[in-house]
């Protein structure tokens, strides 16, 4: 059994299908050092539980997480399948025990997805290592650089694959196929014929890897597309991080805080629509349709210490012209825009932790909460552009993870971001990616041993 | 060789890019102590650094390790740190000994002391004299202490904190289980991941067979000068005395932990590492192996005429095993106990 993609998903399918007996031979594009996907970037998976477990307080229900997730994807889900990874959620955590998988143990109240999610000891890097080491030991193969270009399928059945092994052209072949190798978040190109031109401001959070090449060969052979195309999860980051694989530390969680203005400087949303928690993923899209996306976080000292560091250091200044000279915009429309600012903001209790009384009146757009005037140096600001996450583009399976639109009786199984569409067709959810790759993952590999006759 | 401001700098940038990430708060007490600053000053680093147990967790884990482009690897840098911070807040200065020298000084101090006599049946104090082989002896601990406390109040004032507020018992107390259990290198019961990435304990015990070794000796010795002064009997004890079961096990210790602490440094990842110590990590693990060895030796032999020669042997090696101790490698007990003991400190202030 072949599996495409050495992220969770791919990891969990194969251990899966090694417990049926399956031999498994996994094929990741990166090399060692960058194995597992976008993987190695997350922290914690949202799981369900009727009762407080070691890593988890209270309880998450089955109804709560899926009203939860209905919320999020405005109904853009399926029931069934978001059912089914809702419930396999239960038990994963202890199964992900077993391959040496550590969480952290649940910290009461310092942590608020402390409830519904469990956080894995170390992050998804740790994670990842651990099911490697368990892979080695269990004979599972792992090949590093074998980047799968081509697929041979024919009448929905999986022959033999294409690959550039190590730079060299190879082929493989294998009974069954696993696919779990992400989105296309990475893929350039693709993203620009989405997006346009305003695409090469992007910012990839994450791999590099994740050129979304197998999602096209399938969905070229007629696999069924599911989520929305045109849409990816975006956050506003700092515009000064790489290129590829910033991952958590450049986000920035001070726009709430302060005023974002555009290269023109001039405001152009409510920074304090609704706790940044809820807000924080509309900020990607909002920045994306400015002028070159590009937008400028603006604060004074009165904030500093209320949001959490990022990795490099607001550019500050003792005035807000200097700082607009340092932010390259224009210093008079950055003075006044602060300044017309500073004179809406009416008096109030500030508290960023709730939807405080603190506002403007008669600024349009207005700041709706967590307004304080600007006016303590020195001054700081941000450059924010657009961050992506994932993408949403996926193929259609089953609840047995056959990708749908292939053929009655395929051998070609999907997990994790590639499958993620058909319960996240949208919006976001913290930590659900993981668990849909690790529940499909299981799946995937279990079926697609069944089916490779084990 | 990189310039000791560009190595603190270099941490502190590294501190900047942890704080931001934070996914290592959970392994040890570096990453809460972490937490707990917005911006890092010098004596910062110095603290972190010491409270650092080199294990290596957090650089298997960091999704910005090399080759990314942010560099990380925090337990290298904080080793790099560490040893500077030992040069600076060693006390009048910094005079580290090397192994070999001292104990051919420890040699020849011992047998300039015992001179040409010879004893028989395993009378020790027939060839060095019991208060000279006492005066000798206290007056170097005497400076080992004086240096050694010097050193620990030199980093602390740097601290700015108050020594006054962890001296209450539930801080010491709490950093007192810390170091003596080596809770740093525990890892939740896992272990670190040390000498490669998987976890494993063999550090924690090897650790814990060297130290408490090393205790049980120095015990061994101070119930044995109790026994002399105080009670008045005389040397030798019989093998199933206290001070004999005590060496005996400590010096036991002193084989079997210096041994595997070696045979793991040899297998280590390189990666984490800062080899400019490895002189002093191996000058310090054979001198107490070799104070272990000789014990051991003179023990099983004090009743032969070999007796006269493995005294000064031995007594020669603990001399110069003394001779490095207030900066060698021993001075990392020091400031690692000082740092948990600030971070004891911090916690319990943070849970007010």
């Amino acid at each position: 059994m072949a599996v495409v993609g050495g992220g969770n998903a791919g990891l969990c399918a194969a251990l899966a299908a090694r417990e049926s007996g399956a031999s498994v031979m996994v094929f990741e594009c990166a090399p060692v050092e960058y194995r597992g996907g976008n993987s190695r970037h997350t922290r914690n998976m949202r799981c369900m539980h009727n009762a407080p477990t070691g890593v988890l307080t209270d309880a998450y229900t089955e109804k709560e997480y899926w009203e939860d997730l209905q919320r999020v994807t405005g109904g853009n889900t399926s029931e069934q399948l978001a059912r089914l990874i809702i419930r396999g959620s239960v038990e994963i955590t202890l199964w992900m025990r077993r391959y040496g998988v550590r969480f952290q143990p649940s910290l009461e109240g310092t942590l608020h997805l402390g409830r519904t999610n469990a956080f894995f000891l170390g992050g998804g890097k740790a994670l990842m290592n651990a099911y490697y080491s368990a892979a080695l030991k269990l004979g599972i193969g792992v090949l590093y650089n074998a980047e799968v270009e081509e697929l041979h399928i024919c009448d929905g059945k999986f022959k033999s694959g294409k690959m550039l092994l190590n730079g060299q052209p190879a082929e493989f072949r294998a009974k069954t196929l696993v696919v779990a190798s992400g989105g296309f978040e990475a893929n350039l190109e693709w993203l620009e014929k989405v997006w346009g031109e305003a695409a090469r401001n992007f910012i990839i959070r994450g791999t590099p890897y994740n050129k979304g090449k197998i999602l096209k060969v399938l969905l070229d052979h007629g696999a069924e597309p599911v989520g929305d195309p045109k849409q990816c999860h975006a956050v506003a980051i700092d515009g000064r991080a790489p290129k590829f694989d910033g991952g958590i530390v450049t986000r920035l969680d001070c726009v709430p805080l302060g005023i974002v203005v555009n290269r023109y400087a001039e405001r152009f949303y409510d920074e304090g629509e609704d706790l940044w928690p809820k807000r924080y993923a509309i900020w990607g899209r909002l920045v994306a349709q400015q002028p070159d996306q590009i937008a400028y976080s603006i604060f004074d000292s009165k904030v500093i210490g209320r949001f959490m560091p990022s990795v490099f250091p607001p550019i500050a200044a003792s005035s807000i012209t200097e700082l607009a000279a340092a932010l390259g915009l224009p210093p008079e429309k950055l003075d006044s825009s602060v300044r017309e600012f500073n004179q809406a903001v009416r008096p109030g209790r500030f508290d960023h932790q709730i939807l405080d009384d603190c506002r403007t009146e008669g600024l349009n757009p207005p700041k709706s909460h967590w307004a304080q005037t600007i006016d303590r140096r020195p001054f700081y600001g941000f450059p924010l552009r657009p961050g992506i996450t994932f993408t949403y583009l996926g193929v259609k399976v089953n609840e047995r993870a056959e990708v749908q639109g292939l053929g009655r009786n395929t051998n070609i199984f999907a997990a994790g971001e590639i499958m993620a569409g058909n319960v996240l067709g949208r919006g976001y959810l913290a930590g659900f990616g993981m668990t849909i790759g690790s529940v499909f993952g299981r799946i995937a590999g279990r079926e697609a041993a069944r089916a490779a006759g084990c | 060789m990189p310039q000791v401001a560009d190595i603190i700098a270099e941490g502190k940038r590294l501190m900047s890019v942890c704080n931001a990430c934070r996914y290592c708060e959970g392994y040890c007490a570096v990453f809460p102590a972490m937490e707990r600053r917005l911006t890092f000053s010098d004596a910062d680093m110095d603290y972190l650094a010491n409270l650092c147990h080199n294990c290596a967790e957090c650089y298997y884990a960091c999704q910005y390790a090399p080759p990314h482009e942010f560099g990380v690897n925090v337990p290298k840098v904080l080793a790099e740190i560490r040893a500077r911070s030992y040069e600076k807040n060693a006390w009048p200065r910094f005079w580290p000994v090397s192994a070999t020298w001292a104990v051919m000084a420890g040699i020849i101090v011992t047998a300039a002391l015992a001179g040409r006599r010879a004893t028989t049946g395993a009378d020790f104090y027939g060839v060095i004299s019991h208060d000279v082989m006492v005066g000798a002896f206290a007056a170097v601990f005497a400076v080992i202490i004086l240096v050694h406390a010097a050193g620990f109040l030199r980093f602390w004032r740097d601290s700015g904190e108050k020594l006054s507020e962890a001296f209450t018992p539930a801080v010491l107390l709490n950093a007192l289980r810390d170091g003596l259990s080596l809770k740093n290198l525990d890892s939740h019961g896992a272990g670190c991941t040390y000498p490669d990435e998987h976890h494993s304990q063999a550090r924690r015990w090897f650790h814990h067979l060297t130290f408490y070794g090393f205790l049980l000796c120095t015990a061994s010795t101070s119930v044995a000068a109790f026994y002399h002064s105080v009670m008045g009997w005389s040397a030798p004890y019989p093998y199933f005395s206290l001070p004999v079961v005590l060496g005996t096990l400590g010096g036991a210790g002193l084989l079997a932990g210096p041994i595997g602490l070696y045979r793991l440094k040899q297998r280590r990842d390189t990666a984490i590492i800062d080899a400019k110590q490895d002189s002093m990590d191996v000058s310090f693990l054979m001198l107490l192996f070799l104070t272990g060895m000789t014990g051991l030796l003179l023990l099983g032999l004090r009743q032969t005429n070999a007796m006269g020669l493995l005294l000064r042997i031995h007594l020669g090696v603990v001399f110069g095993l003394c001779l490095t101790l207030p900066y060698g490698k021993f001075v990392h007990g020091i400031y690692r106990w000082a740092a948990l003991l600030r971070s004891a400190l911090e916690t319990a202030r943070s849970q007010h």
